[in-house]
């Protein structure tokens, strides 16, 4: 006897998409700045992974014949004082922001979600010792631990990573931890235990998968996070070595000189951190608002 | 309380045991140290010469060893001598932590002054225009780097004024002082005070929908009086505890706001000390803004306590 709820031959495919769509319309329709976010961070990616097509010079080419160029039809943002295309740079730059912020960030996150499962799901000793690591690791200021790490790892794009991702990492485990405290005692742990499943799988079956709404905020909080400490490590002169088109390093070489001669080597670049940053808080506010409305502001 | 008070204190000191060790053995992963950078500098391959200048400075020490050095000396207040300068590192750190805390203290001051009332506004105002453009300010706030603020307002100035409010020389006057520093800590304070500003906001929304807010409208209180005597009093507690955090960690700001803007605080020292792989100064300035920061949470988890009689730490 054919089911009642059964959908007529046919529609399946059609009806999943619309239904998606709808309700992506109605989330966008309930979180407008959170659809700027998300706008503006398709933009940085799409420039991130075009930047080939979305630039007419090399980011590191120089031109001493067109030394600190105003903002004109050749150089749209001018140029720098060794003649590189500052809108080259900045787009090529969107690269740097990129690997950096999503590499730091899940790194960070990867790493946080091990310590905070295992200390909140293990507990006792193990949740002693690696909350005092948490402790340590949250003693300090994000940026002056991620100078101490990029100072000890050496000037690398690797080693800019590794030293943003260590500071984040605290902020993932308490998450992850206070989260897995709470699912550990629910009744579908005790049932799948009862049914004789290993602790280690119950662990990453059950629990992980829901602590992922908070990891996702926590992990676009954390991206604006990445982003700003490698624009202030490299501004600083410890982050992303030359040649590459790194924003914060863009402004560091502008800083004192270029003040008052060449102020569009300042405004650019900050411009496109900002932006960025921006558009991160947007998006990020915005998944709070959506996957945990208990820590909306 | 008492008995929680004396374990916080342990677990205290026990982070900061942890920050000595990171940073330590963090500063001796560098590939090369002080000699090899002097040696390169000048262009001196006499090994003989290198070992030895290496021995003076115990640099040649298991590093165990060294790190023992380094904790005894903590506690005797010798702080070991600077690589570079060869004085004393405590003569080259004491000069500049007035600095940065005169600094610090105008950023946190200028933070709470604007993102406190603007908090209120905003969640008094919810939903309206006002509350829309102080939301877009609050959120440009964290997204707009410090340095970079700090480098626009040197650019304002250079247009309006035809000069740059950089340190050049120490101030001479008190007010001189003030002028020079509130322009560097109003850029470091916007972001704080963003902060601040969302948190307030979300903390008075969540009172003032409370019952005895309504009672007290109902009992024909002003709209200031429900606002700041009523309402602020409650909402307050986690702003004080964000503004603690952020008074711990504004030196991540200072850094590089201090670089800007030339000022010689204890902040920009640091940036210099690191390239130069000054190891006791480094060492020693990093483990300073750890104590600090260790301290300021400490005070304000007994903060909690006063400000609301509801807390008890149980023994």
């Amino acid at each position: 006897m054919p089911s009642v709820d059964r959908v007529p031959e046919g529609t399946e495919d059609a009806a999943q998409p619309d239904g998606l769509w709808r309700q992506l319309r109605f989330i966008a329709l309930g979180h407008p700045l959170g659809v700027i976010g998300a706008v503006i961070m398709a933009v940085f990616v799409f420039a991130a992974v075009f930047a080939d097509f979305l630039t007419f010079y090399d980011p590191v080419a120089t031109n001493s014949a067109v030394s600190l160029a105003h903002p004109n039809s050749a150089h749209w943002l001018g140029a720098d004082f060794m003649g590189r295309d500052v809108y080259s740079r900045i787009v090529y730059g969107a690269r740097i922001s990129l690997a950096v912020g999503l590499g730091s960030t899940f790194l960070g996150c990867a790493i946080g979600v091990v310590l905070g499962l295992t200390s909140g799901y293990i507990g006792g000793w193990v949740d002693l010792i690696v909350q005092r690591l948490v402790d340590v690791l949250q003693g300090m200021p994000l940026l002056v631990l991620a100078l101490v790490m990029a100072a000890s790892l050496g000037p690398a794009l690797g080693n800019t990573i590794i030293a943003i991702a260590i500071p984040l990492i605290p902020y993932a485990a308490r998450v992850i931890r206070s989260n897995t405290l709470i699912l550990r005692e629910q009744p579908f742990v005790e049932a799948a235990r009862a049914i004789g499943m290993s602790e280690t799988r119950i662990a990453i079956r059950h629990v992980l998968p829901n602590t992922l709404a908070p990891l996702i905020v926590i992990a676009t909080a954390q991206l604006g996070s990445a982003i700003l400490t490698e624009a202030s490590l490299s501004f600083l002169g410890l982050g992303i070595p030359e040649p590459h088109p790194s924003w914060g390093r863009m402004l560091s070489e502008s800083a004192a000189e270029y003040v008052r001669t060449a102020p569009w080597l300042v405004v650019f670049p900050g411009l496109a951190i900002s932006l960025v940053v921006f558009g991160t808080n947007l998006l990020g506010d915005a998944l709070r608002d959506i996957l945990d409305p208990r820590l909306r502001t | 309380m008492g008995t929680y008070l004396i374990r916080r204190f342990f677990l205290m000191l026990l982070t900061l045991f942890g920050i000595s060790v990171l940073v330590f053995v963090m500063l001796r992963l560098v590939p090369g140290n002080i000699v090899d950078i002097l040696f390169d500098a000048a262009g001196m391959i006499n090994a003989a010469e290198k070992a030895q200048i290496e021995k003076d400075l115990g640099l040649d020490l298991p590093i165990v060893v060294q790190y023992g050095h380094w904790i005894n000396g903590l506690f005797h207040g010798d702080l070991g001598y600077s690589y570079v300068s060869e004085k004393p590192a405590i003569e080259e750190i004491a000069p500049r932590i007035p600095i940065t805390a005169k600094l610090a203290g105008l950023a946190l001051l200028f933070s709470i002054v604007f993102g406190v009332p603007f908090g209120v506004i905003s969640a008094v105002r919810q939903n309206s225009s006002l509350d829309y453009v102080l939301r877009v300010i609050s959120l440009s706030g964290l997204s707009v780097p410090s340095f970079w603020l700090a480098l626009l307002i040197l650019m304002a100035f250079v247009s309006f004024f035809g000069t740059i409010p950089i340190y050049t020389e120490p101030p001479k006057t008190g007010w001189d002082e003030l002028l020079l520093y509130s322009i560097p800590a109003a850029a470091v304070g916007f972001r704080s005070s963003a902060l601040i500003m969302r948190l307030t906001r979300s903390s008075m929304l969540e009172v003032l929908r409370q019952d005895y807010i309504r009672t007290a409208r109902a009992k024909g209180a002003s709209d200031t009086s429900v606002n700041y005597h009523h309402a602020l009093r409650n909402a307050i507690l986690p702003v004080v505890t964000v503004i603690g955090i952020e008074a711990a960690f504004l030196m991540g700001g200072l850094i590089v706001t201090e670089t800007v803007f030339n000022i010689p605080g204890v902040a920009r020292f640091l940036v210099e000390a690191i390239r130069w792989r000054d190891y006791p100064i480094v060492q020693n300035l990093v483990m300073f803004i750890a104590v600090v920061a260790v301290l300021i949470n400490f005070i304000v988890d007994l903060l909690y306590a006063v400000l609301d009689p509801r807390i008890k730490y149980a023994d």
